[in-house]
């Protein structure tokens, strides 16, 4: 659906440019482009909605390609491109927004909220452990009960 | 005339769901028959009349009535049938008349298939879905009419945009609704159990079918969705984190756990409350799809439907129905009492252990969907938060419960052992190392991802088979008892069985799709051989044709395998001229060992010269098999005979079940 | 509250706070990125002129010692034909030198027919057919137009066609306090 969306913009930034990397950008050093490559699917398109402007047939993303392996080429390390574009058009360019204050709670939050539903889940145990406590108090099946109740619960189960 | 018409059924399926809405409510809280028995015909009635009032729109779509301005504006004479019809839903007001047509679909196969419902329970739901269609109605006569017309009429429509026009996005709304709307009749059950106070096993079986079968509707829409990218996109890219794409998988994620945690609540009576929520959320995870779908508060004012009103229209609709839902859930949720106790290490213990992981996948769905909105609401910078960040996050998330995943039927109920059931996957762990070494040494620069994805596929579908063996004792009991076990194994563990293991297939293809894709993009004259994935792909050139309503270039390739010529790829590239728009549509030659992926691109110069990308993308056919699997095994478990809907009896109608003292 | 109740009321605590975000970002307009510039020089460009237009082309120097407009328009932007009628009315009153980027023209000669269709406001025009000045200035989209004081510093960016009430209420104060801070 993204796509779709992307589409819409076309009727303003569509130009016959073609799909995505186009063999005449491609850079002869298979290094070189592998960096570029590396590099333009971690930078957003900017007419389109969070696609990479690797996959982005606009022409400001094209031109956005081009910009990234003329600066390799130049010399420039990986950090320094997008040090680079991010100058231009702040973090929004970022795929993969950076770890800072302001994305603390993104990257930390899944994690925090994995702890706290194991910590749910201990609670819940610890009172479903002391409510099993009380009515049965009957003493634990050996080992052979226990055997032949999987059996029999096996054997209910067909 | 035929609009008018449609606009007035709509009109009056909401005075019908109005009455709907109320009546059989109040009739079960003061015990009046008459009016709980109205619950019925008003379902019936709305059905006629929206299933009336879509058939007036699809009629002014195929006879392209171009004084409505719906068909104006997405549609026109040249377009093949099929779209003229699939353009009744592939916009914003269309698709709303979907939306309150199956949800009107669904209402009415309550009332039909649940004729064993409490009579009284049954009124309470059917009420709680008219409540439900009255927002949409509203939102629909207030903000959204797709029967609107429009003086003059234009003499021709400005087309469906071309990307929609395609066998697969056709039919990607409608499966997506059943599966979004679908889950309103788990949302239902729940509010009409909150309304009482009281959940049980035989509630749990009754919402089971129902939880399934939108389960199996959502799960093939996202599956159309991403085979739709896959094939149109034009380089094989099939999932891409992006709001609208999100916004259909959380309800998926949030469903998932509802159907694992309500096998709990119908086998050990408990887990209520939190069964109760994962059906509030389900639901409310859909109607925030269409939030963030329809309001442009995420995608960008181009996008679907952008319009101030309808997004404060939604955004109301959206506190009322889930605010007010989850404001019954604390006000009325204490009051369910659970009576079964487990160990951690049980099946009850696994089935928790899913719930942990789909919520934590929910929620970090949802944080990274959002965060974007709230840096920008409380003053931050724009930030974007795409593939990079959902990859990282939300797969490590999901390592474990695959892990989990083929342990966990081997559990007993209650108190389970978790060596001997370790002991019984050995096999499938030593399969699943060797498949990591092997996918690992064929490695050719993909992710690491790419290897542990095998690994864990493999895991799961080896311990699925592993599992299967054990519950029919084969080569433990003779052949004929092992035969007569198979037999008698009930349709709802198949049908959990081949959902477990279609996703193991899902996960083979997504690894090997992710992990080892090939890609040449080059310019190529006529005769020219490039070699991809094991394959050798001359191209034979391209001509120039014209299509119903787009002109197209048709390219060749011809594939060797060999030397010996495999296949012939005929990929094209259209241009439509009403809206102006080109499209590719990639040839592709799917092999249970990867699809053979060709696209045609530019003319360079005028030697015949062509821009071509070719990819090779392993394993994917499996994710739309797996996905398949999965929905197959949905419906198996439905048609089981204790699952068949409505065939669940109360045990004890009127005691509450408060056997076990609350604590 | 005990444990229990905490559990119960949790997820209607957390919706109403989704709620509120969501009622302030429905303002918001998630396409409009700020201005990275703003308070910054402007980067360095030097673009070639427009055929047959002049010989003289558009560099970053050339926008010092004057408090100036610099717009970012294309022949194949429908937005910018709208804009187009407000900056040649503008260019009348002679308020403001107004400078422009012509971005992204895979035809040499667009830009100049265009200029010579619907009228040429411009005092320099530079020729940018592979976004080396707009990505510069981190253009998303045309028509985008930028006020630059008389040290060459970026004081502000209008997206989209620049109409009579934008002007009135944003850039004509905004060049007025900049003309009061440091009259010429």
């Amino acid at each position: 659906m993204r796509f779709y969306l992307c589409a819409l913009l076309f009727v303003v930034f569509w130009s016959p440019a073609g799909l995505a990397v186009n063999p005449d950008e491609i850079l002869k050093d298979p290094a070189l482009e592998a960096r570029a490559r590396d590099i333009s699917k971690g930078l957003r398109c900017l007419v389109c909605q969070n696609q990479s402007i690797d996959d982005s047939d606009a022409s400001l993303a094209k031109d956005l390609r081009v910009l990234v392996r003329d600066r390799l080429r130049a010399g420039d390390s990986n950090e320094q491109v997008v040090t680079y574009v991010v100058s231009r058009y702040g973090d929004f360019v970022l795929l993969k927004p950076p770890f800072n204050s302001a994305t603390l709670i993104l990257w930390v939050g899944p994690f925090l909220l994995v702890i706290a539903g194991l910590i749910a889940i201990a609670l819940f145990f610890r009172k479903n452990q002391t409510t099993a406590a009380l009515p049965t108090g009957a003493k634990p099946l050996s080992k052979a009960e226990e055997k032949r109740l999987a059996d029999l619960l096996a054997e209910a189960e067909q | 005339m035929t609009a008018e018409l449609g606009h007035f059924a709509l009109i009056l399926a909401m005075f019908i769901a109005m009455v709907q809405a109320t009546l059989p409510l109040i009739g079960a809280q003061k015990n009046l028959p008459v009016w709980i028995e109205l619950a019925n015909p008003a379902s019936y009635l709305q059905l006629a009349l929206t299933t009336f009032a879509f058939g007036c729109l699809i009629h002014v779509y195929l006879i392209s009535d171009f004084t409505v301005v719906n068909v104006v504006q997405n549609s026109h004479t040249a377009k093949p049938v099929l779209y003229k019809v699939a353009g009744a839903w592939g916009n914003h007001e269309g698709s709303l008349l979907l939306w309150v047509f199956i949800l009107s679909l669904f209402g009415a196969a309550v009332a039909l298939f649940g004729r064993n419902l409490p009579p009284a329970f049954k009124a309470r739901v059917l009420s709680v879905q008219a409540m439900i269609a009255i927002g949409f109605y509203l939102f629909m006569l207030f903000t959204s009419n797709p029967f609107e017309r429009v003086t003059p009429a234009p003499l021709n429509g400005t087309d469906l945009n071309p990307l929609l026009q395609d066998p697969g996005l056709a039919f990607h709304p409608p499966m997506l609704y059943l599966g979004y709307v679908g889950f309103s009749i788990a949302f239902s059950f729940a509010i009409a159990a909150l309304i009482e106070g009281r959940v049980d096993a035989a509630w749990a079986r009754w919402v089971r079918p129902w939880t399934l079968a939108a389960w199996v509707f959502l799960s093939g829409g996202i599956a159309l969705g991403s085979w739709w990218a896959y094939y149109e996109l034009g380089w094989g890219g099939w999932w891409f984190w992006d709001p609208v794409e999100n916004a259909s998988f959380m309800p998926w994620l949030a469903g998932t756990a509802l159907l694992h945690s309500a096998v709990v609540v119908e086998k050990r009576d408990t887990l209520k409350g939190w069964t109760v929520l994962l059906a509030i959320v389900a639901f409310s995870m859909s109607l925030l799809g269409t939030f963030i779908v329809r309001s442009g508060v995420l995608t960008s004012v181009h996008a679907f439907a952008t319009d101030p009103a309808r997004g404060v229209f939604i955004l109301l609709l959206l506190a009322t129905v889930i605010g007010g839902s989850l404001a019954l859930f604390a006000w009325r949720g204490p009051q369910l009492k659970s009576s079964g106790v487990f160990q951690p290490i049980s099946r009850e213990g696994a089935l928790l252990f899913n719930n942990l992981v789909m919520t934590t996948g929910l929620a970090a769905v949802l944080l990274g969907t959002l965060y974007p909105l709230f840096i920008d609401v409380v003053g931050g910078a724009k930030i974007s938060v795409g593939a990079p960040f959902f990859n990282a996050v939300f797969l490590p998330l999901m390592m474990p419960m695959i892990v989990a995943m083929a342990a966990g039927p081997f559990l007993n109920w209650k108190r389970g052992d978790l060596m001997p059931a370790l002991g019984r996957l050995r096999f499938a762990f030593i399969l699943a190392l060797v498949a990591g070494a092997a996918a690992w040494s064929v490695e050719t620069g993909g992710s690491f991802m790419g290897v542990i994805g095998i690994a864990l596929a493999v895991w799961l579908a080896a311990g699925v088979l592993a599992e299967i063996t054990e519950r029919v004792r084969l080569f433990k009991a003779p052949p004929a008892q092992s035969l007569r076990r198979l037999r008698r194994i009930p349709r709802a563990t198949w049908g959990m069985s081949l959902a477990h293991f279609g996703m193991a297939l899902v996960i083979a293809g997504m690894a090997g799709a992710g992990g080892w894709k090939e890609e040449s993009i080059q310019s190529m004259k006529p005769g020219e051989i490039v070699h991809v994935g094991g394959y050798d792909y001359r191209f034979d050139g391209a001509r120039k044709a014209e299509g119903p309503n787009y002109d197209l270039v048709l390219g060749t390739f011809s594939v060797f395998k060999d030397g010996d010529l495999f296949v012939v790829l005929n990929p094209e590239k259209r241009f439509y001229p009403v809206t102006q728009m080109p499209t590719t549509e990639a040839a592709i030659h799917t092999t249970l060992m990867g699809d053979l992926y060709a696209v045609i691109g530019d003319e360079e110069g005028t030697d015949g010269k062509y821009v071509t990308r070719i990819y090779y993308n392993p394993l994917v056919v499996w994710m739309w098999i797996g996905t398949l699997v999965m929905m197959f095994g949905g419906g198996l478990s439905i048609s089981d005979r204790r699952h068949r809907v409505g065939v669940p009896h109360r045990r004890q109608p009127l005691a509450p079940a408060a056997t076990v003292p609350s604590s | 509250m005990t444990k229990k109740q905490i559990f119960f009321i949790a997820p209607l605590l957390v919706f109403l706070v989704l709620v509120g975000y969501f009622a302030v970002g429905l303002t918001r307009d998630p396409s409009v990125l700020p201005n990275m510039l703003a308070g910054k020089p402007v980067p360095e460009f030097s673009l070639v002129p427009l055929q047959g237009r002049d010989s003289v082309g558009f560099k970053n120097t050339d926008l010092l010692n004057d408090i100036t407009l610099v717009n970012v328009f294309g022949s194949w932007c429908v937005a910018c034909r709208v804009e187009h009628p407000f900056l040649m009315a503008l260019k009348k009153q002679n308020l403001i030198p107004i400078h422009a980027i012509d971005w992204r023209e895979e035809d040499k000669q667009a830009g100049p027919q265009w200029l010579k269709r619907y009228g040429d406001p411009y005092s320099r025009v530079g020729d940018d057919p592979k976004s080396r000045a707009a990505i510069a200035f981190g253009v998303t989209g045309a028509p985008e137009t930028f006020l630059v004081d008389k040290k060459g510093v970026v004081r502000f960016k209008y997206i989209g066609p620049l109409n009579d009430e934008a002007w009135r209420t944003q850039l004509q104060p905004l060049i007025e306090k900049l003309r009061t801070e440091s009259p010429s």
